[in-house]
C-alpha cells in the first residue's frame, strides 16, 4: 500500500531517466562544451558578472545545473589546476572527495590546498537559492517540486510568493497543489488585514508540520484580532485531532509490527506445540540459528541479495536441526511432556553455547539491505521500511504455512495425526515420518523467523531467550492447535504492548501483558479459540 | 527420644541426617580450630561454598515435594527462593545504617542515589530481624498461595502450569530490574555489613550460617519426609498419578495442591534467606527462568519423588558447576545441556533410580 | 479467605447437605437432562430413575451418552438443563466432584484407575471415608477400627493375600477389583461402574459378577457394560441408551426381542454378541 504519489514519483523519475539517456547521446557533447565555457567565465568573473552568468546557467538545459548551483553557495565548487577542470567537493575537510562538475564522474580524494575555490558573496547566495527554488518548482519530478515547497515552508521569502502563485495555477499534482496553497496561506498569516489572516489560519488547520503549526500557535496566542485568534484556535484543534489520529495510527503500526514479530516467533511453536503437543524450549535457539544463517549469508553475498537467499537457507538449516532433535531425542519422550520440556531446554543451552564457541559470545552485526532501509509514506504516516517488510513477510509466512497444512498431503497427514494418532496410523499414515517432518516444519519456520529478527535486533547467542516466554504466551493465549488463534493473539498482544508503552514504559507494559496473560490462562485455560471435542481432552 | 517409624524406615534419610551432623560439626571445627596452613584447614570461602550448596539442596527438596510427589513441574521456584532472599536482604540493608556510602541512617544507598526522600511503605519493619524472618515465609508463601489459588482452581495443569510459572518468574525478574520498584534495580541489594549486630564477614558468622543451613536443610527434609509418609503423602501421589481418581474419591485436589505448593514456596524462601547472607548479594538475576529450570534438573539428576535424590542432585550438579566454570568455563553449558537430555532420556528416575535398580538386580 | 476456610470445613465428613433421603424407594433422579458440546447433543432430555438397592445395567452403542451421563451424575460435567437429585433432597448440580463423592456416590472409571506406586492397602486407605479432613490426613497411623474396615473390604474383593503388594504389579482383573474395593471404602450409597469386565478372563468375569450382585441391596449399583453375557448374568433391569435418551427399559429378555432395540443396537453388528 505504498502511497500513490510516491509511486507516481518513481514512475516519473524513471521516465526522466530514460529521456535523459536518449537525449544525452547526441546533444550531450555540445552541451558539455557550452557549460564548460560558462564555468570558465564564472571562475574569472567578478561578483556583478557572476550574477549575470548565474542567470544564464539557470536558463541552460543541462542535467548538472542543479548540482553545480547547489554546490556554489556552499563554497564546494572548485577549479582543479591539475586537470584544468571544475570539480564539486563532497565536504569541506582538508582532504576531500571530488567529482567532475560537468560529468559528475568521481575523481577520488584530493588535498583541498590543490584546489581553487569559486567565491560567492551573500547576495549571490540568496540569488542562487531563489533560482534553485524556482528550478525545483518547475521540475518535472514531483518529489523535487514538493521539496522546493518544503524549503519555502522552512524559510518563507516574500519574493518567492509570486512564483508559488504562478506554480499553483499550473500544478497538476493535487497533493502539491494543497501544499502550495498552505505555503501561500502561511504567508497570508502575516498579512495586515485581519480577514486575510483569519482566512489563512482557517486554511492551515490540519497541517501538522512544525513550520505551519508553530506560526499558527503564535497567532492563536498573540494576534491582536479576536476573530483571527479564534480561527487559529479552531484550525489548531483540527491539527491536534489529526496529530492524535496520526499518533494512534503510529501506535497501531508499531503494534502490528511487534505483533508480526511475535507471530513469526510463535507460529513455529504453534506447529510443534499445537499440532504435536511437544514443548520445544529450544525454539528460540532455532530462531537464533536462523539469524546466524543470515549473518553467514552476508559474509559471502552482497547485502542486497542476502535476505532472499538466507530465507530458504535458514529454513533448511533449522529444519534439519529440528529433524535431528526430533529423531535423536524427542521421539523417545512422547507422552511425557514435562520431560520433553526439560530435554529441549537442555538442547537450547547446548545450541547457545555452540554458537558462543563457534562464532563468538559477542553480537554479530547483520546489515540491512538498501531496499529495506529508510522510511516510506503510508498515506500520511511515515513508517520505517524494514518494519513494513517484516509485516508483509509475516503475512506471507502465515499464508504459506496455512496453505501447506490445508492443501498438501503432508498437511493432511499432520492434521490427521494431531487429531487422532492411533486412527491415523490405522489408516496407513506413517506417524513417525509425519512427526519428524512436522517438527522440521515448525523448526524451519523458527529459522525463517530468525532471518526477520536479524533485521530488528542484535544477533547474538541470547537472541532466542528473549522470545521464548513471549512466544509460548502467544500460542497459549491463542489456543493451542489453532493457527488463527496464534495470529489474533500475536497481533492483539503486540498492539496491547504498544498501546500501554507510552503510558507505562516499555518494561512495565511487558509485565502488565504477562500478568494479564497469567490471569487470562487461569480464566480460560484453553486460550481464545480452544480446540473442542474429545481429542482436546488429552 | 524415640525415633518415629516413618523416619526409622527411611534409611537414606538417616544417612543424610548423619552426614549433615558430621558436616555441621566437622566443617566448623576444620575452619576454626586448624591453623590456616594446616592441610585439613577449610577456608572461609569453602565454608561459604558448602553453605551455598546446602541452600540449593533445600530449594531442590522444595521442588521435589511439588514435582516428585504432586506432579506439578514448577519452572518458577527460583522466584520464591529469590523473594525469600530479598526479604532477608532488606533486613541486611537496614542493618547497614549510617555506614553506607551516603551515610543516610534510614535510606539504603540506592534510594539516596535515586533521590528518594523517604522509605517506601513496604520497607518498613524490615529493620526488625523477627519481622524479616516472618516475611521470608510470608512473602513467597503468599505469592504461591494466590498464584496457586487461581491456577489450580481453574485446573491449569501440566505443561500449561509450567509455562505460566515460568512467565511468573520472568515477569518478576523484569519488575525487579526496574529502579522504581525500590529493590535496588539492576544491582539488587548488597554491601551488607552485619547480621544481628555481628559482622557478616567474620569467620565465626560464616560458620554459624553454615551450621544453620545444615540444620535448616535437615529440618526441611524431615518436614517433607514426614508429610509424604502421612496419608497426605498418599493423596499427593494419587493427585500426581490420577487427579480425577483423587477427586472422585472425595479429595479437594485444588486445596491440597495450593497448600503444599505454598508450603514448598516457603521452604524455597527460607533457602533463599539463608543463601543471601552467605553470598552477600541478591539481584534480579536470581529470578531468571534459567535458575528455576536449573534447580529442576538437580532434582531430576538425583531422582525425583525421593527427597534424598533432590539433595544429592543439588550438591553434585553444583559441585560440577563450581569445578567446570572454574576449569573449563565454555564446557559448562554443554555439560548442563547434555545433563538435561541424558537424564530425561536415559535416567528418568535419576541416580536414586539407578541405585535402586542395581540393588534389585543384585 | 473465610470462604476458603468454610470450604475446607465442607471438605470434612460432615457435609452440609444432610443425609440421603430415599424414602420413596428411589435413590437417583435424572429428569429432562440435556447437555450439548458444540451443538452436538450428547444427552437429550434424558430421564432415568435408579431405585434404592437396585442393580441396573446400562447398555447402548458408542456415543449413546453413557459416559457423559456418569460425568453429569458425578459432577464432572454440568448439564445445560434438567434436574439431578440424590434422594429427595440433595441437588447434585449444586455440588462439585469431591462433595458428590463424599455424600456417597462412588465411580469406577472405564480404564482401571488405581494408584500404582502405592500398595493395595494404601490404595484402600486413601479411599477410606472419614480420613479426608486435614487432621486425618496428617496422621501416619491407622486406628484398629480402620484396620478392620480395610481388612473386610480386602476379603470382599479377594485380595487379602495381596495387601502389601504394589497396585501397579497386580493383574488387570485384580486392579479392577481393587478399584471397586476403593469405592467400597468410601461407603457409598450409589456405585457407578464403567465397563468392569473389559479385558477379563471368563473366570474373572464370573467373580466380578458375584461381587457386584453381592453389593446390590446394601448399595445401588449402576453398571455400564458392552458384554451382553455379563449383563445377562447380573442385571434385573436394563436401560438402553441411544442418542442421548432412553430408548427402552426392562428385562434383558424383553429388550432382546424389541425390534427398535435390535435395530439401533443389537443389530448394529457382530461387535455386541
Amino acid at each position: 500500500m505504498v502511497s500513490r504519489t510516491s509511486f507516481r514519483a518513481g514512475l516519473a523519475g524513471f521516465a526522466l531517466l530514460l529521456l535523459t539517456l536518449f537525449a544525452a547521446s547526441s546533444v550531450r557533447a555540445a552541451d558539455d562544451d557550452a557549460l564548460r565555457t560558462l564555468l570558465t567565465q564564472l571562475r574569472e568573473a567578478d561578483f556583478t558578472e557572476k550574477e549575470a552568468l548565474i542567470e544564464t546557467l539557470v536558463g541552460m538545459d543541462h542535467p548538472r545545473i542543479a548540482a553545480i548551483l547547489g554546490a556554489l553557495p556552499e563554497s564546494r565548487l572548485y577549479y582543479q589546476e591539475e586537470g584544468d577542470r571544475m570539480v564539486i567537493a563532497q565536504s569541506d575537510d582538508t582532504e576531500i572527495a571530488i567529482e567532475d562538475a560537468i560529468t559528475g564522474q568521481p575523481l577520488g580524494q584530493v588535498v583541498k590546498r590543490d584546489l581553487d575555490r569559486i567565491r560567492v558573496n551573500n547576495r549571490l547566495r540568496s540569488l542562487i537559492e531563489d533560482r534553485l527554488a524556482s528550478l525545483g518548482l518547475s521540475s518535472a519530478d514531483p518529489g523535487k517540486r514538493r521539496a522546493a515547497v518544503d524549503a519555502f515552508l522552512r524559510n518563507p521569502k516574500p519574493e518567492s510568493v509570486a512564483r508559488l502563485k504562478a506554480r499553483l495555477e499550473v500544478e497538476p499534482d493535487k497533493k502539491i497543489q494543497e501544499l502550495l496553497a498552505a505555503a501561500l496561506a502561511l504567508v497570508d498569516l502575516a498579512s495586515p488585514e485581519a480577514t486575510v489572516r483569519a482566512g489563512a489560519a482557517k486554511a492551515l488547520g490540519g497541517w501538522t508540520q512544525a513550520e505551519i503549526r508553530g506560526p499558527l500557535l503564535r497567532v492563536a496566542a498573540e494576534d491582536s484580532d479576536v476573530t483571527v485568534r479564534e480561527a487559529a484556535k479552531t484550525a489548531l484543534a483540527k491539527t491536534e485531532f489529526r496529530l492524535q489520529m496520526l499518533g494512534w495510527a503510529e501506535t497501531l503500526f508499531f503494534g502490528l509490527s511487534l505483533g508480526s514479530v511475535l507471530i513469526l516467533a510463535a507460529i513455529g511453536l504453534a506447529v510443534t506445540f499445537g499440532v504435536m503437543g511437544v514443548i520445544n524450549m529450544a525454539h528460540g535457539e532455532l530462531m537464533m540459528l536462523g539469524a546466524y544463517t543470515t549473518w553467514l549469508t552476508q559474509q559471502y553475498l552482497p547485502v542486497n541479495w542476502s535476505l532472499p537467499v538466507a530465507v530458504p537457507l535458514a529454513f533448511l538449516a533449522t529444519a534439519l536441526v529440528g529433524i535431528a532433535i526430533e529423531r535423536g531425542i524427542i521421539r523417545f519422550l512422547y507422552g511425557r511432556p514435562l520431560e520433553t520440556l526439560l530435554a529441549t531446554f537442555g538442547i537450547s543451552l547446548i545450541l547457545q553455547q555452540a554458537v558462543r564457541s563457534i562464532f563468538s559470545p559477542l553480537n554479530r552485526s547483520v546489515a540491512t539491505p538498501d531496499w529495506m532501509s529508510g522510511t516510506i509514506l503510508l498515506g500520511p504516516l511515515e513508517v520505517t521500511l524494514n518494519r513494513l517488510v517484516i509485516i508483509g513477510f509475516c503475512i506471507a509466512v502465515f499464508a504459506l504455512l496455512w496453505l501447506a497444512l490445508q492443501r498438501t498431503r503432508l498437511g493432511l497427514e499432520v492434521r490427521a495425526v494431531a487429531q487422532n494418532r492411533a486412527m491415523a496410523r490405522a489408516m496407513g499414515v506413517r506417524s513417525a515420518r509425519v512427526d519428524a517432518l512436522t517438527f522440521g516444519l515448525g523448526s524451519g519456520i523458527a529459522g525463517v523467523a530468525g532471518v526477520a529478527l536479524s533485521q530488528l535486533t542484535n544477533v547474538g547467542p541470547n537472541l532466542g531467550q528473549n522470545y521464548i516466554v513471549d512466544s509460548f504466551m502467544v500460542v497459549v493465549f491463542g489456543g493451542v492447535g489453532n493457527l488463527w488463534g496464534t495470529l489474533v493473539a500475536g497481533l492483539s498482544l503486540g498492539v496491547a504492548n504498544k498501546v500501554l508503552e507510552p503510558w507505562s514504559g516499555a518494561v512495565l507494559a511487558k509485565i502488565l501483558v504477562l500478568v494479564f496473560l497469567i490471569l487470562f490462562i487461569q480464566k480460560r485455560p484453553r486460550g481464545l479459540f480452544p480446540q473442542r471435542g474429545r481429542a482436546a481432552e488429552v | 527420644m524415640r525415633v518415629p517409624p516413618w523416619l526409622l524406615s527411611d534409611r537414606a534419610g538417616l544417612v543424610l541426617l548423619a552426614v549433615l551432623a558430621v558436616l555441621g560439626i566437622g566443617v566448623p571445627a576444620l575452619n576454626l580450630l586448624t591453623p590456616p596452613d594446616h592441610p585439613l584447614h577449610l577456608t572461609a570461602y569453602t565454608v561459604t561454598l558448602l553453605g551455598k550448596y546446602l541452600c540449593y539442596a533445600l530449594l531442590a527438596v522444595s521442588i521435589d515435594l511439588v514435582w516428585g510427589y504432586m506432579g506439578i513441574l514448577s519452572l518458577g521456584h527460583a522466584a520464591f527462593f529469590a523473594l525469600g532472599g530479598y526479604c532477608f536482604g532488606m533486613y541486611l540493608m537496614r542493618q547497614i545504617g549510617t555506614r553506607g556510602v551516603y551515610g543516610d541512617p534510614v535510606l539504603p544507598d540506592f534510594m539516596v542515589f535515586l533521590n528518594w526522600k523517604e522509605l517506601p511503605w513496604y520497607w518498613h519493619g524490615f529493620d526488625s530481624f523477627g519481622f524479616a524472618a516472618l516475611m521470608v515465609l510470608v512473602a513467597p508463601g503468599l505469592l504461591a498461595f494466590v498464584f496457586g489459588w487461581f491456577a489450580f482452581r481453574s485446573r491449569v495443569s501440566g505443561v500449561y502450569l509450567s509455562i505460566i510459572t515460568q512467565a511468573l518468574t520472568y515477569a518478576l525478574m523484569l519488575a525487579f530490574f526496574r529502579n522504581e520498584m525500590g529493590f535496588g534495580g539492576n544491582n539488587g541489594l548488597t554491601d551488607f555489613k552485619d547480621v544481628l549486630g555481628v559482622p557478616l564477614h567474620d569467620d565465626g558468622t560464616r560458620v554459624v550460617l553454615f551450621v544453620l543451613s545444615a540444620l535448616t536443610l535437615a529440618g526441611g527434609y524431615l518436614l517433607c519426609r514426614w508429610l509424604v509418609s502421612t496419608r497426605m503423602g498418599r493423596v499427593l501421589v494419587a493427585i500426581r498419578d490420577s487427579e480425577d481418581r483423587a477427586r472422585f474419591l472425595g479429595y479437594r485436589v485444588e486445596q491440597v495442591k495450593v497448600l503444599v505448593f505454598a508450603l514448598s514456596a516457603m521452604l524455597a524462601g527460607v533457602a533463599g534467606a539463608l543463601y543471601v547472607p552467605q553470598v552477600g548479594i541478591i539481584n534480579p538475576g536470581e529470578f531468571a527462568p534459567l535458575n528455576s529450570i536449573e534447580a529442576v534438573i538437580w532434582v531430576a539428576v538425583g531422582g525425583r519423588g525421593t527427597l534424598i535424590g533432590a539433595v544429592i542432585g543439588a550438591v553434585l550438579v553444583n559441585y560440577a558447576k563450581t569445578w567446570l566454570t572454574g576449569a573449563l568455563p565454555e564446557v559448562w553449558l554443554f555439560a548442563l545441556g547434555g545433563l538435561f537430555v541424558a537424564v530425561t532420556v536415559l535416567l528418568p528416575y535419576g541416580l536414586i533410580g539407578l541405585l535402586r535398580r542395581k540393588e534389585k538386580a543384585a | 479467605m473465610s470462604e476458603w476456610v468454610s470450604e475446607l470445613d465442607a471438605a470434612g465428613l460432615h457435609t452440609p447437605v444432610g443425609p440421603v433421603d430415599a424414602t420413596h424407594g428411589i435413590l437417583l433422579y435424572l429428569e429432562d437432562v440435556s447437555v450439548s458440546f458444540d451443538g452436538f447433543k450428547a444427552i437429550d432430555k434424558l430421564s432415568l430413575y435408579i431405585g434404592d438397592g437396585e442393580l441396573r445395567c446400562i447398555i447402548g452403542p458408542n456415543g449413546a451418552g453413557k459416559t457423559t451421563m456418569m460425568d453429569i451424575i458425578t459432577g464432572k460435567t454440568k448439564p445445560n438443563s434438567g434436574r439431578v437429585f440424590f434422594g429427595q433432597t440433595i441437588d447434585l448440580l449444586k455440588l462439585d466432584e469431591p462433595a458428590i463423592a463424599r455424600i456417597g456416590i462412588g465411580r469406577k472409571f472405564q480404564k482401571p484407575t488405581v494408584i500404582e506406586p502405592l500398595t493395595v492397602l494404601e490404595n484402600l486407605e486413601l479411599a477410606m471415608s472419614g480420613a479426608k479432613r486435614l487432621r486425618g490426613l496428617l496422621s501416619t497411623r491407622l486406628s484398629g477400627e480402620e484396620r478392620d474396615r480395610i481388612g473386610a473390604v480386602l476379603e470382599r474383593i479377594g485380595l487379602s493375600e495381596h495387601g502389601g503388594r504394589r497396585a501397579g504389579i497386580l493383574a488387570h482383573g485384580q486392579k479392577q477389583w481393587l478399584e471397586i474395593g476403593m469405592l467400597l471404602m468410601q461407603e457409598p450409597r450409589l456405585l457407578l461402574v464403567d465397563e468392569p469386565v473389559a479385558g477379563m478372563t471368563p473366570a474373572e468375569m464370573e467373580r466380578t459378577a458375584e461381587l457386584l450382585r453381592s453389593l446390590a441391596g446394601a448399595h445401588s449399583v449402576v453398571v455400564v457394560e458392552h458384554d451382553m453375557g455379563f449383563v445377562r448374568s447380573i442385571a434385573d433391569r436394563v436401560t438402553v441408551l441411544h442418542q442421548g435418551r432412553v430408548l427402552a427399559e426392562g428385562r434383558l429378555e424383553e429388550l432382546q426381542v424389541d425390534p427398535m432395540v435390535i435395530e439401533v443396537y443389537l443389530g448394529a453388528g457382530d461387535a455386541y454378541h
